[in-house]
């Protein structure tokens, strides 16, 4: 009986419910309730092929209690557009327009429709959940995936080893747009990142939104530690979480304990690699250091 | 009332008519026109709908599936290459049952680049699951939109159509055309009222993972849709006759078939060729113009074709590696044992189908019957001997 009452009230309070088929500790479900529970009902979503699409809508199930449309992986920005120009053309400007993406369907092949989202300034926030690569298809390398990162397409050989490509700027990408609100965040502060919602969704125009999501199963950590590795990327400036307003960076989140990246890459699979490898990890540390200082984030 | 005017815009006409709420469009030789001619509607205010000028045909077809899923009458239109970087969000709206209008302007595929007209583009959509409609001329093309949206919007149908009308020669050909009214057509077309839609005050979800265990059978309903619309179509096209005084959109239009032993099969403008050609021709030689290439009207093809002996397909397409693709078809449907069929491929590229061209075409079908794919008007000093026979 008890419990009866409390699955009632999950579903009464949330607007992406459980019974979706994520693996746990998965961080892009976790990341997807807090944007929804912020947006709340007056709200449509775009949603582009990728995991979150798989795992919350198998037919003839949902977990979605807002309207919420899949069309296909790179087109979610054009298809809020069009959902945004109708609800223009029925005069209806209070509701929110939501598209969302990993990190694929944002920064690789649906970097395109979104920049023409941004650039006709849609009054659309476009959210990123970024898992750092295609995690879907079974853990590829993206755009977005961190520099050395071992995936199933950037693999460890005898001659290279890991990504040897830099992380894609796409924040900054979409920034420079001049857009009035691009910010990145992580699931690892949700009071940041439910911030950053509400202010995307109360500015009008294009918003972009970028949320570092942990996945247990692609990064090789427990599901367990998912908040930590998170906050971990955060505290060791590999994840700057930053604010920008038409262009001009507004407000960073300065680091107080500023960790190592050899901290923050241990519990992962995906950087095993770099343990052994005093180069490679200082490679990495580098990265960190270039964002804390271009951020300043210490 | 009557008006001297270019194919795009009796077309553009039409939609402005049909007030679409939303439209979008990426520029390509030979459409342009058409969406030019809307956004100028847009910007005098003659029609009020929001015109997004989007950075591709993939996002213009994606953006009119999202306001359609909004339940907004749209449009898009394209051409050729526009067509097949939109195909995968074609096959996507088909699955999602919107009845989307678009119009193709009919244009060859590259290599090599050409701006003009075959209809390679609209063939190569075939299996997507829009209907689509061959228009013969710009009356045609101007009477096929509204009654696309009448066929699109039935909710016993709910499908896309493709109003493909040829580019340049239609496109930028100037007609006489009868512009309807407006207040004829408000009647023939009542506002779109979509049967589901993305509505806050009843959420649900849209195109969902449709894994074995349903996909077979979402495409057996697409499917049967599809041949149910054989009905709708000549129904739209009776109404709209008794409404506006001219004939309606059919699936085929026969043409000096009767008595006939030699009946040609064609689509789109070359059609008005072939008639031009039968009226002077002092042989017993008919029409079989396919108006819906899809649905495929196999009963009213194989019904009209029954007292013909020789069987003549004239295409603007060619299945490589095989034959044309309707003449596949049309042979699917004879006794071949009984019917002589030949099949020609001609006017690939924007090459010019004229009555010299007939004339090869019927020289050879009497000479060689049963040529299974033979290219018309060919030049053959541009191909090496060892590749032309």
């Amino acid at each position: 009986m008890a419990q009866g009452k409390n699955i009632e009230r999950h579903f009464d309070e949330h607007y992406f419910v459980s019974g979706h088929t994520a693996c746990s500790g998965c961080g892009q479900a976790i990341a997807a309730r807090l944007v929804a529970n912020v947006a709340g009902p007056k709200t449509i979503i775009a949603n582009s092929t990728g995991c979150l699409e798989v795992f919350s809508t198998k037919s003839p199930e949902s977990s979605w209690r807002v309207p919420w449309v899949h069309s296909l992986f790179e087109n979610s920005a054009a298809v809020a557009s069009g959902i945004e120009a109708a609800l223009k053309h029925e005069g209806k400007e209070d509701i929110n327009v939501i598209a969302q993406a990993g990190d694929g369907g944002t920064g690789d092949i649906g970097l395109q429709a979104i920049s023409g989202m941004l650039e006709r300034n849609h009054n659309i926030l476009f959210v990123c959940y970024d898992n750092e690569a295609y995690m879907n298809t079974g853990i590829q390398r993206s755009g977005l995936t961190q520099f050395e990162a071992n995936t199933t397409t950037s693999p460890i050989g005898k001659v290279t080893k890991g990504k040897l490509h830099y992380k894609k700027p796409v924040l900054e990408i979409f920034a420079a747009h001049c857009i009035p609100y691009a910010a990145s965040t992580s699931i690892a502060y949700p009071r940041d990142l439910e911030r950053k919602v509400k202010k995307a969704l109360e500015t009008k125009g294009p918003k972009y939104l970028q949320i570092h999501v942990p996945c247990p199963l692609g990064w090789g950590h427990l599901p367990s530690l998912t908040m930590e590795i998170a906050k971990n990327a955060v505290l060791s400036g590999l994840y700057p979480m930053v604010e920008y307003e038409n262009g001009e960076v507004v407000k960073v989140f300065k680091i107080s304990k500023r960790i190592s990246v050899d901290e923050y890459v241990r519990p992962q699979a995906r950087f095993k690699h770099l343990i052994k490898d005093v180069g490679a990890m200082k490679a990495l540390q580098e990265v960190a250091d270039k964002n804390i200082e271009y951020y300043k984030l210490g | 009332m009557k008006k001297f005017i270019e194919g795009s815009h009796a077309v553009a006409e039409a939609v402005r008519m049909c007030k679409p709420g939303v439209v979008s469009a990426y520029p390509i030789t030979p459409q342009t026109h058409i969406v030019e001619r809307i956004a100028k509607f847009v910007a005098d205010g003659e029609l009020n709908a929001q015109c997004v000028n989007v950075e591709s045909e993939h996002s213009a077809a994606s953006l009119v599936l999202g306001a359609s899923m909004m339940g907004e009458r749209v449009f898009t239109a394209t051409s050729s290459q526009g067509l097949i970087l939109m195909s995968e969000v074609l096959f996507n709206i088909a699955g999602m049952r919107l009845p989307i209008v678009m119009v193709c302007a009919n244009r060859a595929l590259s290599a090599p680049i050409n701006i003009w007209n075959d209809h390679q583009d609209a063939i190569s959509l075939r299996d997507s699951g829009w209907l689509q409609l061959f228009a013969e001329d710009n009356q045609e093309a101007h009477d096929f939109i509204c009654q696309a949206y009448k066929i699109a919007e039935d909710h016993k149908v709910m499908l896309p159509v493709m109003v493909n009308m040829d580019g340049f020669i239609l496109t930028h050909g100037m007609e006489v055309v009868d512009v309807a009214e407006e207040k004829t057509i408000d009647k023939f077309l009542p506002s779109y009222n979509a049967p589901y839609k993305l509505d806050i005050e009843n959420p649900m979800s849209f195109g969902l993972l449709g894994d074995p265990s349903v996909y077979l059978e979402t495409r057996l309903a697409l499917h049967k849709t599809m041949e149910e619309t054989l009905e709708t179509i000549p129904k739209v096209g009776e109404e709209f006759a008794s409404l506006f005084g001219r004939k309606g959109v059919d699936l085929i239009e026969e043409y000096n078939i009767e008595g006939s032993g030699t009946v040609v099969i064609a689509m789109g403008s070359v059609c008005g060729t072939i008639k031009d050609y039968i009226d002077g021709s002092d042989e017993d030689i008919g029409l079989l113009r396919v108006i819906s290439y899809r649905p495929f009207p196999k009963e009213r093809i194989r019904k009209a074709l029954k007292g013909a002996k020789r069987v003549v397909v004239l295409e603007k397409a060619i299945s490589l590696g095989s034959e044309g693709p309707l003449y596949t078809e049309v042979r699917s449907l004879l006794d071949t044992d009984t019917t002589a069929i030949s099949g020609f491929i001609a006017g690939l590229g924007g090459r010019d189908i004229t009555f010299e061209t007939l004339d090869e075409m019927m020289n050879v079908v009497k000479e060689s019957p049963g040529e299974r794919c033979r290219f018309l008007g060919v030049d053959s000093s541009l191909l090496k001997e060892e590749f032309y026979v």
